[in-house]
């Protein structure tokens, strides 16, 4: 017998097991895929959906915020296809080779997959599956951690996601867009892509999320992706769900030595958001930019969760997270750097900001550092404050309104995380977006 | 009409009062400057004409080219053509001074129902006009005041007040922490841009920029009232006797 307490099951715990009961025959993959479901759907089965009580989900009690779970989402049919031609909208005008799914399937008839530069080979998730890809299996699930439960969730339940191989030394210059678009139908997705950058290759991976307002679908996305040695990769993900959308998405990185990784995560939509990162310093002497940009309002809620495990010596990684809250809006941010005892001379940075700009919105901030190494240099700050009414007079006292004002001072807060995007286009796109959200507020 | 007229102003700050029935009236063409001991509510009386929260009029009024400021929000205020050159600048990082600049000069002239400036006719008139006031184009590309020293920031005061042109210009104590060269180009750009349309205030603590913005009417300020004033010899005897004189509780 077992000795553990069963949970009682909610409405979604409960769907979602009957979901995977009911999908994992048909699921992609071969017998290892199906075991490493099963092992992941267990770990759902015995932990449940996380809550509260969970140090790790302290602030985002999914048991209490997810009041069902939508059935996997069917193949899309034409019509969700021709809606997410026109998709896209966060990237602006940056000129990208797309890969297009839609609710949560690859949908090649959208996506470029013609002249592909040399030593880039991209794939979906499910037909490297069903092909029974050894390269992928190879790298499947080392660098997600198995016992989150999103992860988990995401594992047993993979529909399709894409597949990406850089060769050593390969310079991709075209960003490569994994573009996820959701159709009307309240549905759920788990998509897994693969991301393997080889030794001394360069290229820039963009995720973009959007779908409907008024549908009330969920998404759960995750990304595992490999740096090499001296391999230079910008990842963006761009999070533009539908008002009413729940979207769980976690990128887990295992970087090599002397490496270049930059990750910026943009949070504008979805009702409920939780951005996880998982990211692992396996080699030394690797340089780490790890930002983001949350602008959210009304009741939306938006939890950026990231753990750098700094594992070799001598690596540099700044974090710097910046909020804007307005309404009731709720934004969490957990960020823990760990330095283990072999990782000397780790010079880790994390700063985070939050700028609230309504009495009732709520910023959470917890910053955690563990270092197990004595020769190390690591600090963490953060902020939480409303906008500087000094500063404001100073604008208006000059002539500008005070909307106008207080737009030029939110800009301006999240322009220093912005402006760590190297993608110059990128940069720009998000300063619309930006411009946009505070274009609406007024 | 006459382009400010105070009557008896009354200011409180967190209940308490610090202009205690102020008046004053300035006409176009002139330069008035504003002298008086430390806490006599100069700067009181700059913040309260600009339009800074907290520094509540309990009475009396103040009329700009005859409409009543306590009416018309700070930007407002701006866009009639009242400036405040701040006695300390404050920096914001994040907002390029270029950006700052082109910000404000088209929204005072979008509400004034004027054109933009075209980027080009922009930044001819800001590269000139920084260049009479020694200011560096690299200092322009700079966020607002981070990193200036406090003659900087005071130069780029009077770089907005000439970019914006207004009709009114309160420069509150400008003069302090300059040397005596920032002291000269920042009279030069007070004096440049003098004509018989705008005025003045200039408040000061000493005798000295008054050798170079030279006043038609001085006027002493002390605990909350003007109590004195006359011409620009008024300054020079002040340097002299110092405000010990002023210092006496006025009667009510």
């Amino acid at each position: 017998m077992n000795a553990e307490v069963a949970i009682i099951k909610t409405a979604a715990e409960t769907a979602l097991a009957q979901a995977y009961a009911q999908a994992h025959a048909r699921l992609p993959g071969g017998k290892a895929i199906a075991a490493q479901r099963a092992a992941a759907f267990d770990v759902f089965a015995r932990e449940g959906l996380p809550h509260r009580r969970l140090e790790e989900w302290k602030y985002t009690d999914l048991r209490a915020l997810m009041r069902d779970a939508k059935p996997l989402a069917a193949p899309p049919d034409a019509k969700a296809k021709a809606r997410a031609s026109s998709a896209g909208v966060l990237v602006g005008d940056v000129e990208a080779r797309r890969l297009v799914f839609v609710d949560g399937a690859f949908v090649p008839e959208l996506s470029d997959t013609s002249a592909l530069e040399a030593g880039l080979s991209v794939g979906s998730l499910a037909d490297s599956l069903a092909g029974g890809d050894p390269a992928l299996a190879a790298r499947f699930g080392k660098v997600a951690p198995a016992s989150d439960v999103a992860v988990a969730l995401n594992t047993a339940l993979m529909g399709d996601g894409a597949v990406i191989r850089i060769a050593v030394g390969s310079t991709i210059a075209r960003p490569i867009h994994l573009l996820f678009a959701a159709s009307e139908t309240p549905a759920a997705t788990f998509t897994r892509s693969l991301v393997v950058v080889e030794k001394g290759a360069r290229a820039m991976l963009i995720e973009s999320h959007e779908g409907p307002s008024g549908s009330d679908y969920q998404v759960n996305a995750a990304v595992e992706l490999f740096v090499g040695d001296e391999a230079h990769v910008d990842h963006v993900k761009l999070i533009g769900e539908g008002a009413d959308a729940l979207h769980v998405s976690t990128l887990a990185a295992a970087i090599g030595a002397r490496a270049r990784f930059n990750t910026f995560t943009f949070i504008a939509g979805g009702a409920v958001v939780r951005n996880q990162l998982f990211l692992n310093f396996d080699g030394e002497d690797t340089v780490a930019g790890i930002r983001g940009a949350t602008l959210i309002k009304g009741k939306q809620h938006a939890d950026t969760t990231l753990v750098v495990n700094h594992v070799a010596r001598g690596c540099q990684s700044r974090e710097m997270f910046k909020s804007v809250l307005d309404g009731e809006a709720h934004g969490v941010f957990q960020g823990r750097i760990i330095v283990r005892q072999g990782a000397q001379k780790t010079d880790a940075k994390m700063m985070t900001r939050a700028l609230l700009l309504s009495e009732r919105a709520e910023a959470d901030n917890k910053p955690e550092l563990e270092i197990f190494a004595d020769d190390v240099q690591c600090g963490h700050g953060a902020t939480a404050g409303a906008l500087d009414d000094n500063l404001k007079f100073y604008l208006m006292a000059r002539g500008i309104p005070a909307a106008e004002a207080e737009a030029l001072l939110i800009r301006a807060f999240l322009g220093e995380a912005i402006d760590g995007i190297e993608h110059a286009g990128l940069r720009e796109a998000l300063t619309d977006s930006v411009a946009a959200w505070l274009k609406a507020r007024e | 009409m006459s382009l400010l007229e105070i009557k008896d102003l009354h200011v409180e700050i967190d209940g308490k009062p610090i202009l205690k029935g102020l008046d004053l009236t300035v006409n176009a063409g002139e330069v008035h400057a504003i002298m008086g001991p430390n806490g006599s509510g100069k700067s009181t009386l700059a913040y309260v004409l600009a339009g800074k929260a907290d520094y509540t009029p309990t009475a009396g009024e103040v009329l700009f080219d005859g409409k009543n400021i306590f009416d018309m929000q700070p930007d407002e205020r701006a866009a009639a053509g009242l400036f405040l050159a701040f006695q300390y600048p404050l920096e914001i990082p994040g907002v390029a001074t270029m950006t700052f600049l082109r910000t404000a000069l088209n929204a005072q002239r979008k509400r004034r129902g004027e054109a933009e400036l075209s980027t080009p006719e922009f930044l001819k008139k800001v590269r000139e006009l920084a260049g009479k006031l020694g200011i560096e184009q690299e200092m322009l590309r700079r966020a607002v005041n981070v990193g200036f020293s406090g003659g900087e920031k005071k130069r780029n005061e009077i770089l907005q007040m000439a970019l914006l042109e207004p009709r009114l210009a309160v420069l509150d104590e400008t003069d302090s922490g300059l040397d005596i060269d920032a002291l000269k180009v920042v009279s030069e750009g007070v004096n440049r841009l003098k004509s018989p349309k705008n005025a003045f205030v200039v408040i000061t603590h000493y005798q000295r920029l008054l050798d170079y913005i030279v006043p038609d009417v001085v006027h002493v300020l002390s605990k909350g009232r003007i109590v004195k004033t006359g011409g620009k010899d008024l300054a020079l005897e002040l340097e002299a006797r110092g405000y010990a004189g002023y210092q006496e509780e006025v009667p009510a």
